[in-house]
């Protein structure tokens, strides 16, 4: 079974295509790519163990930090670079996603959504930091560094003149259409710089 | 028990050096473990790091330990000789067989000494090209190497970018810098103030081995870490209950190096320390220009391995050929393996490396090998 969030990835993606994958881990996504897609695809990773599963799978992938190892790339070096739930777990975000917009031509971004209604209920309610399927961390181990809803990424697209190509809403392994902001899990975002 | 015998070739046409200089004839020994296939696809070129030589796996008849690299070199393992066919020659300048400056010089019938021509890694590349010529390998499958070694195989990628599939560079660089010569010059300057060095002219008279032994010491306490030193020796007396105030061995450690110097001076050749030192200390790839000008023509695939403990060829090092390459738009694959080993990692975590070079070879062959 291939995670939707990734069928729906390799779907906007062209065949061919120049891919660099932010935060790659396994490298499922990038295999799926380069054999459905027969795409040129690498990853940047920071995680020595999941370095070893991308050779395993036969995907180029450096051991590196999104945060400053897109300065080697020339302008539009990628049709498309994506970062899937990993700009959540960055330092610099704008920083980041400025220098993907640069190096890519377009921008795939995965992001979870905080404030899901569990998760709003959770802190109506139980008055505590919300721990949900998707969400599964505790506020102490979380490696996630910004918390951040559909909504608030959307905004922050539009102040920094970033356009939103298409969006995507995912729940459990299906798409949402329906008030997507509370009932889905994650958005997936194509950006572009407007 | 596998066994190997090694061979060689003997180039009678002139070698052309770096420097200006020419070289002939130049004699090559290697080994082989592995059978080249029909359409020779398989062929892997392992590049040996600065004492090391062309016996990289399997036994001599009537040895008692393997070749340097047994532990990644044979059937099952990373570079696994079902199937892949795997050469391993002695580099220019050595004392291993190929030719160096104890080698006998033709026109004064003695050994060359410091009347042979200095040599660089270029040169070294230049030489195994040939004898993958000789073998009639039109493309290797990988070139791989550790250390000296790893220089060698970013240089195969550099030089001979139409021969070459791929390349695994372990613990190595794109060029010595300033503290990589300097511990190279103090090994140098201890074996030419060893009284015995006699301007290198010592073949047949007492051997410099003083100085060739402390040049070893230095280099060895290059090639641990500061943790690897800690763990095997800390401050443990040898032969010794406590502290002997005076000069004579108290700490494992100075045991352990000097048994290390001693014993190397009886294998290695103190003229190849020090060509082989200087050949290291003048490589640089870049000469000058950037080093992404200077991976422009690289077209195969790269695998970058560095180690974090690695103070002598520290990651950084590895890094900044990996930018560089990736500036290039070459496939190129990166680790820093966790180890307190050192320098010296790359002779000692199998594991990781196997892991790592295993898969990689057969996304090699699957990516450049069976499209072809």
């Amino acid at each position: 079974m291939i995670r939707l969030d990734y069928e729906i990835i390799a779907d906007i993606i062209e065949p061919g295509a120049k891919v660099l994958d932010l935060g790659c881990g396994d490298g499922e996504l990038l295999s799926l790519l380069k054999m459905k897609k027969n795409c040129r695809a690498t990853g940047i990773e920071i995680a020595a163990e999941q370095i070893f599963k991308c050779i395993e799978r036969g995907v180029s992938v450096a051991q590196g930090n999104i945060d400053s190892d897109l300065d080697v790339y020339e302008d539009k070096r990628f049709d498309y670079v994506i970062l899937n739930e990993s700009l959540q777990q960055v330092v610099n975000i704008e920083k980041v996603l400025n220098a993907a917009l640069r190096v890519g031509k377009k921008v795939v971004v995965g992001i979870p959504n905080f404030c899901h209604f569990r998760a709003r209920l959770q802190i109506f309610f139980l008055g505590k930091v919300p721990v949900t399927k998707s969400l599964p961390y505790k506020w102490y181990n979380t490696p996630n560094l910004r918390f951040l809803s559909l909504d608030d990424f959307r905004e922050f697209c539009s102040e920094k003149n970033i356009s939103i190509e298409k969006a995507c809403y995912l729940a459990a392994g299906k798409k949402v259409s329906v008030l997507p902001d509370l009932f889905a899990d994650s958005g997936l975002f194509v950006l572009h710089h407007a | 028990m596998i066994y190997v015998t090694p061979q060689q070739i003997t180039f009678t046409d002139q070698l052309l050096l770096k420097s200006g200089a020419a070289l002939s004839p130049v004699t090559v020994v290697y080994e082989t473990y592995g059978k080249l296939n029909a359409d020779k696809s398989n062929a892997i070129l392992i590049l040996h790091a600065f004492t090391g030589d062309a016996h990289a796996a399997f036994y001599h008849e009537g040895a008692s330990k393997p070749g340097w690299w047994d532990d990644m070199i044979g059937p099952g393992k990373a570079f696994d000789t079902d199937k892949y066919f795997m050469i391993c020659s002695n580099v220019l300048g050595s004392c291993k067989g190929t030719t160096g400056p104890s080698s006998i010089d033709l026109k004064t019938q003695k050994p060359f000494a410091l009347h042979f021509p200095l040599i660089t890694i270029q040169d070294m590349v230049a030489l195994q090209k040939k004898l993958i010529d000789h073998l009639g390998i039109r493309k290797l499958l990988s070139v791989a190497g550790g250390s000296m070694g790893g220089m060698q195989a970013i240089t195969w990628a550099v030089m001979y970018p139409d021969m070459v599939h791929s390349s695994i560079v372990i613990a190595a660089c794109h060029g010595h810098t300033a503290q990589q010569i300097a511990f190279h010059e103090v090994g140098r300057q201890a074996v030419m103030a060893d009284p015995d060095w006699q301007g290198g002219d010592y073949f047949g008279k007492a051997l410099p081995g003083r100085g060739l032994a402390v040049a070893r010491m230095i280099g060895h306490i290059t090639y641990m870490s500061w943790i690897s030193m800690e763990q095997k020796f800390g401050r443990k007396l040898q032969d010794k209950e406590k502290l002997g105030y005076d000069f004579s061995k108290d700490f494992e450690v100075e045991s352990y190096l000097q048994y290390r110097g001693q014993s190397f001076v009886e294998r290695f050749d103190a003229n190849s320390y020090i060509y082989l030192t200087k050949a290291m200390d003048y490589f640089d790839l870049s000469e000058g220009k950037k080093l992404s000008e200077v991976f422009k023509g690289v077209t195969a695939d790269l695998l970058v391995i560095s180690f974090t403990s690695d103070w002598l060829y520290p990651s950084s090092q590895s890094q900044a050929m990996v930018r560089a390459l990736k500036a290039n738009d070459v496939d190129v694959s990166y680790l820093e393996i966790k180890t307190d080993y050192g320098h010296d990692a790359f002779l000692v975590e199998f594991d990781d490396q196997t892991r790592m070079i295993s898969n990689y070879l057969t996304k090699v062959v699957r990516e450049r090998v069976s499209r072809i």
